[in-house]
């Protein structure tokens, strides 16, 4: 069956205009299709826009050129239909991790009985049941951003847009959040577009990664990365991990060298 | 989870303990001074007139407060602050906000506040005087003049350092403006807005003292100028000692309320 077109990038540019006259072009011609309750992985070295690209996806900065259509319809601006889990956690420190995950639904003006219950199903989801009440400082790293990620679904987007969001967690903790992620994906068929640096990440948790490279930011390629059977930590051993990841690297280490060098 | 239950308790004994002897090391530092005080009159290091004797101060003080002048003269002069204080914030709060977060109203008025900063409040007695006459509104409108200019740059500071990560997740909530003013702006602001409000209202008892230099007749202020005129040094000790324990009292109070309105907040201090 073929599944619908979600979100589609099309001929996006960005420049920046700098100090004098000099400009940027951080991103170039990216053209990027997200299907139905897919998990599409954007996968790249650091300068390459891809901050820039979910970014403007999200509606928090402006292309130059080209368009963004959530179910065809151009997107102008930020909204809740596409919603974002940064790499700081971005919780709000004077709100209960309960408080937090209702935010949403309390700016659409739900009342505050079926918000509660919402928030609840969404904490249970995330693992978080008995911590309603804490305080985000109360709380790890990995449970932070377990709440933004409660926070966000609670609010029910189209699209999931995820920043390196367990980029500052450690290897541990970063396996069981990929599990947790995984886990989301494939019950609730949550739309997820999610950006990284990390090719493990990519291809653990990738149904198509699309690898981009820098100077200027584009697209490289777009590469299907079905791994047989659950996502779990047992799959970054497995043949199919190994030939894809191999796939990647290959792809962006002389690009990486070159960088290295200073070219 | 017990294990971490138990690490959050003994932090919370470490904790206390060093707040102890933080507040140990506050009481010595008093004092000393007050040693050294001792030492210089009662040794007769220093003469009378420069630097009366603690007794001298305290019998004063005493005094005071029996034939009433003193609760008078500390309730004239904390009202004055408290009114003066009041509205600059009441003006600054909003207008700092506003310009924390629209260029344009910032480029409209910025440069006058800056201006208007560096203004002497002294110089502009003589002004407040003209318009105001010689009652309590003029003395409202020094402290007003000495503090809303700087609580606007403080404020419109504190706004703008609202970490912007925060701002833009609840943009992608789905929250329009009004409802990120109110909901993230406001409260992620609020424990630095209190220690603006805190220092300021400080500054507001220097001003206060410019206030009642100048036609008052009653007030702090007012009473260690005119012991001036009557070398009555005794009486300007006791006034500086209720000044410095009403700054002390309301700053416990300012840091008794931050933590009530914001107990989420982890001051460096406090660590």
């Amino acid at each position: 069956m073929e599944q619908k077109r979600k979100l589609q990038v099309r001929n996006l540019n960005r420049v920046f205009e700098g100090a004098g006259g000099s400009s940027v072009t951080a991103l170039s011609d990216v053209n990027l299709d997200v299907k139905e309750s897919e998990f599409v992985m954007i996968v790249g070295p650091s300068g390459c826009g891809k901050t820039t690209l979910i970014n403007i996806i999200g509606g928090l900065d402006t292309a130059t050129s080209g368009e963004v259509l959530l179910d065809g319809k151009p997107v102008k601006g930020p909204g809740a239909d596409r919603g974002m889990v940064f790499q700081g956690y971005s919780l709000f420190p004077w709100l209960t991790v309960q408080k937090n995950v209702e935010f949403g639904l309390k700016m659409k003006k739900i009342p505050a009985k079926e918000r509660a219950e919402a928030a609840r199903k969404y904490i249970d989801l995330v693992g978080l049941t008995g911590f309603e009440n804490a305080l985000p400082k109360q709380l790890s790293g990995g449970m932070k951003q377990r709440v933004a990620i409660a926070r966000t679904l609670a609010n029910e987007p189209e699209v999931l847009l995820m920043d390196e969001p367990f980029g500052a967690l450690d290897a541990q903790t970063r396996v069981v959040m990929q599990e947790l992620l995984a886990k989301i994906s494939r019950t609730t068929g949550t739309t997820i577009l999610f950006i990284t640096h990390d090719i493990d990440e990519a291809v653990l948790l990738g149904e198509r990664i699309y690898v981009m490279s820098r100077r200027p930011g584009t697209v490289k390629e777009v590469i299907e990365a079905n791994l047989p059977g659950e996502r779990s930590h047992n799959s970054l051993v497995l043949p199919e991990f190994l030939e894809t990841k191999k796939r990647i690297m290959d792809m962006l280490w002389s690009e990486s060298s070159d960088a290295a060098m200073g070219r | 989870m017990n294990k971490r239950e138990n690490s959050i308790s003994m932090n919370g004994k470490k904790k206390k303990r060093s707040a102890v002897s933080e507040r140990l090391l506050s009481l010595i530092c008093f004092l000393l001074i007050i040693i050294c005080w001792c030492v210089g009159s009662y040794g007769g290091m220093v003469r009378d007139i420069f630097l009366p004797s603690p007794t001298a101060v305290a019998g004063k003080i005493i005094a005071m407060a029996k034939d009433g002048s003193l609760w008078a003269n500390c309730w004239e002069s904390t009202l004055r602050v408290l009114v003066g204080w009041f509205w600059s914030a009441v003006a600054a709060l909003p207008m700092g906000m506003l310009m924390a977060n629209s260029r344009k109203i910032s480029a409209f008025v910025q440069p006058i506040i800056e201006f208007a900063r560096y203004l002497p409040v002294v110089a502009l007695v003589p002004l407040t005087l003209l318009y105001l006459g010689i009652g309590e509104t003029q003395k409202y409108t020094i402290i007003f003049l000495g503090t809303f200019f700087q609580l606007v740059l403080m404020v419109c500071d504190t706004v703008a350092g609202v970490d912007s990560n925060m701002i833009n997740a609840a943009k992608t909530l789905g929250a329009g403006k009004m409802q990120i003013y109110k909901e993230v702006i406001f409260p992620a602001a609020l424990p630095g807005l209190m220690d603006d409000f805190r220092l300021t209202i400080g500054w507001a008892w220097t001003y206060l003292v410019v206030a009642e230099m100048v036609a008052a007749d009653n007030g702090l202020g007012y009473m260690i100028l005119r012991s001036q005129r009557y070398l009555a040094t005794d009486t300007i000790f006791a006034g500086l000692i209720l000044i410095g324990l009403i700054g002390l009292v309301t700053d416990f109070l300012f840091r008794v309320l931050s933590r009530i309105v914001a107990p989420w907040y982890d001051r460096l201090t406090d660590k």
